[in-house]
């Protein structure tokens, strides 16, 4: 996988990395040529006491060296250009990826681990081109001409490093094969670390509201303790590195001396090719050390790479389609038809056997208990889920095959969650479209029944929201979380209990305004009070993800004892208590 | 080679990019005069490098260990070539030997070769043990092997040992480390929350500490045989030629000079590098969890857009910093050639002169080159070392963070709480320019409750936070049962009260263990008890997995209400003397909230509650009505008395309730109202 990784990202920058390599190369053989002059200098300058020498000859190797450090920033440049590019590419490639996932796969990685890939493991494989790039491409070059410089002076002796080289790769292949399984582990655990901290911190009131700071230190340490675990494991296999490169490499030039001392003593061999031999074999020791440095990244790049691998590799269950329908129609009729949605390997289905129609300009309310399958529903229309049977219909047209884009640009979601994104007031507001007018925001608000406050915020449209929304009441943030999606100005409006932290006034205000502004649109309208939901064209009532009401109102009281029984409990839940 | 002469940071120039003036960039050399602006921010490369040593010192002992096993491990390194050396002379002494004719004696064969008028050979032979006729003497090759052999498994050893120690060391730092950011998160005051991303902290406790990890483990034990190895060979670099020494040192501040204006333009591409990388993780965590906003707002294209800004932001500053790093290695390396040309000369001249040896000469430029080669391999890994103190700088920042008061040395341990609460004087305001609560008092007797009503925004929500101490007041003063707030321990306060808010969270576990959030100790039976008296048991019952149903993350397996009747058994578990309740029943569907209404009430019955109301019926039963706008209570009393007051609750009232109650008479008039309701 981090092969493919790399090839396949790294691909755009060849001529970068290219150029590291004959960078690299230059400067290598520049490194290589340098001890001959510094033996020059020893040798005919120093040992003859021949100042002017030294200064001809050291002037030349300063020459060779300014080349060396040419060579030598010019590559780290490039390499550190293309190790950087990609790294910037896979960031972008796994954020659009996810960016298209449906809400099922954001649900399975979890968002946690998504963040983690997102930064910290490209973060991972990014280092190790980095380093490749400035460091490893030297290595083999180094390693190459030192085995050829080696082999030049005497064959006889290569047998040796026929023997070294690979017990050299398989001791280090031994380790790092045993390294891989620790480093997922280790991301894994990077995982947890943020899942239990994002958790602290969206939690943090209910955690001191509770003073439950201990158990939640100790969560948190327990994850820490299992990551410092995996770390641990992770660092003594990597400590086993190092030694056993250099034990076997320092073994091999023991084996030399020895076995070389008897081809020189039968006359097979000049000692000074025995020298040479030796100093080339610590040159390719030198670089596999280079390498062995790289060695140490590599498992981990390899998990981080898979785990990148698996997010680009999911496709998102909700797939565009091929030939997307791009009709636009100023209203939308909404026809759900035997509609069946049950989670992957569930018995029991969310939802079965829906079928309703939604005219334009209608409202349609959906009641029923809690977990009877309601947001679901919702989530099927804007189709952030798709249906397991059945279709949903938009004018006819069923929403699998229409531009996901157009499908979302005429719908108006309100989440039972009114999450907020940090910014402004304006920047939230404008969020579904980017080129409402003040005015036209103003007039939202209006109708949200949120204009009394936002006048009153510092600032106004300009006011700062937090993270989530989290410095507004929970009221506030329904409230502009409506007049957001009113601003959007969509044809289909979906209510998922929007109204439920508002009080029965505003409620009733909102809902009064409301109507103008969606005249000709589709609205539906999740509740959970009657009050809310009494004056809909149509009120379905969903029990155990069926429908098992389907009317107005006065119809239902008369034909739905379940919405007969909801409406008493309400009645008796208010003022007769 | 010490850290504090690279990494003293020059406290007036301005470094910072931007207040630089473009023209000068580039410019290389001294410090800018400048314009004395202060700097954006100071540049802290040397006392985070300290302060992060500094967390190294619990492992005292360990630490010791590893650089005794650092030491013998250098001083086996260096003496493993010379041992090997001894067996080339053994080889070298073979050869010659056998080309000597046997039976003549070593000094015969020196004059031999001196009257050939070969004196170096004659020189060489003369310090050599040479047995002419003879040749490698192999039994004295397997000995020196041998020893040689033993030297290299005793440094891998060595090494292996250290690293394995090392690895402890820096494992158990990062431990403590991520376990100190997690303690001072709980000792940070909520303002602080309310401004960071949540992802931006995330990154700084993934991310960053990781980051630290990684470079410790990484130069560590190469800082380490570095500076032994730069110690080592100064030392024989003085014995040997003291001015020679001098020259050599000559390259020292040099080096400090070229890699310090190196350092200091990276570090600070490095701490972009890293300060970009959180707001990256910030953009991504909120994308990622709006992500269903994101999709159907149609807004993939512009949360793209925002990322592949910030995603630019980081590819410039990290390539910048490796880049500029980067330039320190080769910097080095001329430096280093370029001492060595300085050596060679001062050396020839002196070997012409006669005041030194050759010998010497060639010994000495042996050691400049060891001594320069560490220093360039410290300066490879400027990078690793820089990105690791820039990340180190981010995760100190977070722990210096100003935290909320500390508790009182001598708390005040409330016993068995009445449950008596009383604003005396109160004010507060989030923004020091936005007055919310003002000269605010209030008494709230045991066992009442206290229902807060009033439009949004008029501070009902700050109102009990400030009882819970989430923020502290500005002026006035908080009592329960006569004791001021702030003279109790936060967590003995909150101990005290139980608390319902709008924001329904759990956390991924259990239900089981959801519900016995609220007390720890709770037996099965308790929480069972109140599952059962919170309705939570109706719906677990149909879930497969019942109470061991896990809550994934999001809690997008069990409904809002659902989580609503989760947190109530949790305050109700959690059998506490003060309530607070922010509109909590608002999402549990109307025929459950009925009955968590009656339980509500029973739990209620003993204690003190404040409830942010919007249902009537709380609302009339309460004992004090509190009307809130604009930060003040314009109105206190029991209904009837605020009905009769024909104010700002009559008002309220007659606008939010009337309706409901005459559209809730006439069903109850139907004779089905009378009937058990909610339970199927």
């Amino acid at each position: 996988m981090l092969i493919r990784l790399l090839r396949k990202y790294l691909r755009p920058y060849w001529s970068g990395l290219l150029a590291v390599v004959a960078l690299q190369l230059l400067g290598t053989i520049a490194s290589l040529y340098l001890p001959s002059l510094n033996a020059d200098i020893i040798d005919k300058g120093v040992a003859k006491g021949d100042t002017g020498y030294i200064l001809s000859t050291g002037a030349w190797m300063l020459g060779v060296t300014v080349v060396q450090i040419v060579c030598s920033i010019a590559a780290v440049y490039f390499g550190a250009r293309a190790a950087m590019r990609f790294g910037r590419d896979v960031r972008a490639a796994i954020f659009h990826t996810v960016g298209g996932f449906s809400a099922r796969e954001v649900a399975q990685f979890g968002a946690p681990s998504l963040i983690t890939r997102n930064t910290n493991d490209v973060q991972q494989v990014q280092m190790l081109v980095v380093l490749s790039c400035t460091m490893l491409v030297a290595a083999p070059i180094m390693c190459v001409g030192g085995i050829i410089m080696a082999l030049r002076q005497d064959a006889g002796l290569s047998w040796l490093m026929l023997v070294s080289i690979p017990v050299l790769i398989a001791s280090i292949g031994l380790i790092v094969s045993r390294m891989v399984p620790q480093f997922r582990a280790m991301q894994a655990r990077i995982d947890d670390i943020n899942r239990v901290l994002r958790e602290q911190l969206s939690g943090i009131r209910v955690v001191r509201a509770f003073v439950r700071e201990q158990d939640e230190a100790r969560r948190f340490a327990e994850a820490n303790a299992a990551l410092t675990r995996t770390a641990l494991r992770a660092g003594r296999l990597m400590a086993l590195i190092f030694p056993t490169v250099m034990l076997i490499l320092n073994a091999s030039s023991v084996a030399v001396l020895w076995f070389g001392a008897g081809r020189v003593e039968n006359g097979q061999m000049q000692i000074g090719a025995l020298t040479a031999f030796l100093t080339y074999l610590t040159l390719i020791l030198m670089s596999v050390m280079m390498a062995t440095f790289m060695a140490i990244m590599i498992p981990r790049a390899s998990v981080c790479a898979e785990r990148i691998g698996e997010v680009l590799r999911t496709e998102s269950t909700v797939v565009p389609p091929r030939r997307p329908v791009r009709q636009v129609h100023t209203r939308a009729e909404l026809e759900l038809r035997n509609i069946e949605f049950r989670y992957p390997g569930a018995t029991t289905p969310v939802l079965c056997d829906i079928s309703f129609q939604a005219a334009a300009g209608q409202t349609t309310a959906i009641i029923g208990s809690t977990g009877a399958g309601k947001t679901t529903l919702v989530s099927l229309v804007a189709r952030l889920f798709d249906t397991t049977a059945g279709t949903v219909l938009i004018d006819g047209v069923s929403v699998r095959e229409l531009d996901p884009d157009l499908l979302w640009s005429r719908i108006g979601l309100v989440p039972q969650r009114p999450y907020l994104f940090s910014g402004t007031v304006a920047s939230n507001l404008r969020y579904g479209n980017p080129q409402a007018s003040d005015e036209e925001l103003w007039e939202a608000l209006q109708v949200a029944q949120a204009r009394d406050f936002v006048e009153a915020m510092p600032g106004r449209l300009e006011a700062a929201i937090t993270q989530g929304g989290t410095n507004v009441s929970g009221g506030q943030r329904q409230r502009l979380s409506i007049a957001r999606a009113l601003v959007r100005k969509p044809e289909i409006y979906l209510f998922d209990d929007s109204f439920s932290a508002l009080d029965l006034a505003t409620d009733g205000r909102l809902r009064a305004a409301l109507r103008p502004q969606t005249a000709n649109a589709t609205v539906v309208i999740v509740g959970q009070r009657v009050s809310t939901i009494a004056d809909a064209d149509q009120i379905i009532v969903l029990e155990g993800g069926r429908i098992v009401g389907l009317g107005s109102h006065e119809e239902l009281l008369e034909s739905c004892p379940t919405y007969l029984e909801i409406v008493q409990s309400q009645a008796a839940a208010e003022p007769a208590a | 080679m010490s850290d504090r002469s690279v990494t003293k940071p020059a406290p007036m120039p301005t470094m910072t990019e931007r207040t630089r003036p473009p023209v000068r960039r580039g410019f290389g050399g001294g410090p800018w005069g400048g314009p004395g602006l202060p700097a954006e921010k100071p540049m802290s490369f040397g006392p985070s490098v300290r302060r992060l040593l500094g967390r190294l010192r619990p492992e005292g002992p360990k630490l010791l260990a590893v650089i005794a096993l650092g030491v013998t491990s250098v001083v086996l390194v260096v003496i493993g070539p010379k041992v090997l050396g001894r067996a080339t002379d053994i080889i070298f002494s073979g050869v010659i030997g056998k080309q000597l004719p046997p039976g003549t004696s070593t000094a015969q064969a020196v004059a031999a070769a001196r009257g050939s008028g070969k004196g170096n050979v004659a020189d060489m032979l003369a310090r050599m043990h040479v047995v002419p006729g003879q040749g490698i003497d192999f039994s004295a090759l397997r000995t020196v092997l041998a020893w040689a052999l033993a030297l290299y498994v005793g440094s891998a050893i060595f090494s292996w040992m250290q690293g394995y120690l090392l690895n402890g060391v820096v494992q158990r730092t990062i431990f403590r480390l991520r376990a100190e950011v997690e303690d001072k998160l709980n000792r940070l005051p909520l303002q602080f929350f309310d401004q960071q991303p949540r992802g931006e902290l995330l990154s700084r406790v993934t991310n960053d500490i990781d980051n630290v990890s990684q470079s410790l483990q990484q130069t560590i034990s190469q800082l380490l045989s570095s500076v032994l190895t730069v110690i080592g060979v100064l030392v024989m670099m003085v014995v040997v030629s003291p001015l020679l020494a001098v020259i050599a040192l000559v390259t020292v501040p040099l080096s400090i000079l070229v890699a310090s204006q190196v350092a200091k333009r990276s570090q600070k591409l490095f701490v972009a590098q890293w300060a970009n990388t959180g707001s990256l993780n910030a953009h991504i965590e909120e994308a990622f969890t709006g992500h269903e906003l994101v999709t159907v707002f149609g807004r993939r294209r512009e949360v793209e857009q925002v990322f592949r800004e910030r995603n630019d932001q980081l590819f410039e500053a990290s390539f910048g910093a490796q880049f500029v790093s980067g330039i320190i290695m080769p910097a080095m390396m001329f430096i280093g050639n370029l001492n060595y040309v300085a050596i060679a000369v001062i050396g020839g001249v002196r070997v012409a002169t006669g005041a030194m040896s050759l010998g010497d000469v060639q010994a000495f430029i042996q050691y400049s080159r060891q001594f320069t080669q560490p220093l360039t391999q410290v300066a490879s890994m400027a990078n690793l070392l820089q990105s690791g103190v820039a990340s180190a700088e981010r995760v100190f920042e977070l722990l210096d963070a100003p935290e909320q008061d500390a508790d009182p040395v001598q708390p005040v341990i409330p016993v068995a709480s009445r449950g008596r609460v009383e604003f005396e004087r109160v004010s507060f305001r989030y923004h020091p320019e936005q007055p919310l609560i003002e000269d605010l008092s209030l008494v709230a007797e045991p066992g009442h409750t206290v229902a807060i009503v009033g439009p949004t925004g008029a501070g009902k929500t700050t109102l009990v936070n400030l009882i819970l101490r989430f923020y502290e007041v500005d002026a006035g003063r908080i009592t329960l049962d006569g004791v001021d707030i702030t003279a109790m321990r936060r967590e003995d306060l909150r101990s005290q009260i139980g608390m319902v808010l709008q924001d329904t969270w759990l956390f991924g576990g259990t239900i089981r263990d959801n519900i016995a959030y609220g007390n720890p100790a709770a037996s099965e039976e308790e929480i069972l008890a109140a599952a059962r008296a919170t309705f939570v048991d109706r719906f677990v019952q149909s879930l497969p997995d019942g109470y061991d149903t896990v809550i994934d993350e999001e809690g997008s397996n069990v409904s809002a209400g659902e989580k609503q009747l989760l947190t109530i058994a949790r305050a109700f578990l959690a059998d506490p003397s003060l309530l607070i309740l922010d509109e909590a029943t608002s999402s549990v569907d109307t025929r459950t909230e009925l009955l968590v209404q009656r339980a509500m009430a029973a739990l209620r019955s003993d204690r003190t509650s404040f409830v942010i109301a919007h249902r009537l019926s709380t609302i009339r039963d309460a004992e004090l009505i509190l009307m809130m706008e604009a930060g003040r209570i314009v109105e206190r009393g029991t209904h009837e008395e605020l009905l009769a007051a024909r104010g700002a609750y009559f008002r309220l009232y007659s606008a939010q309730f009337r309706g409901a109650v005459d559209a809730a008479d006439e069903s109850a008039a139907q004779p089905a109202a009378a009937a058990p309701v909610g339970l199927r």
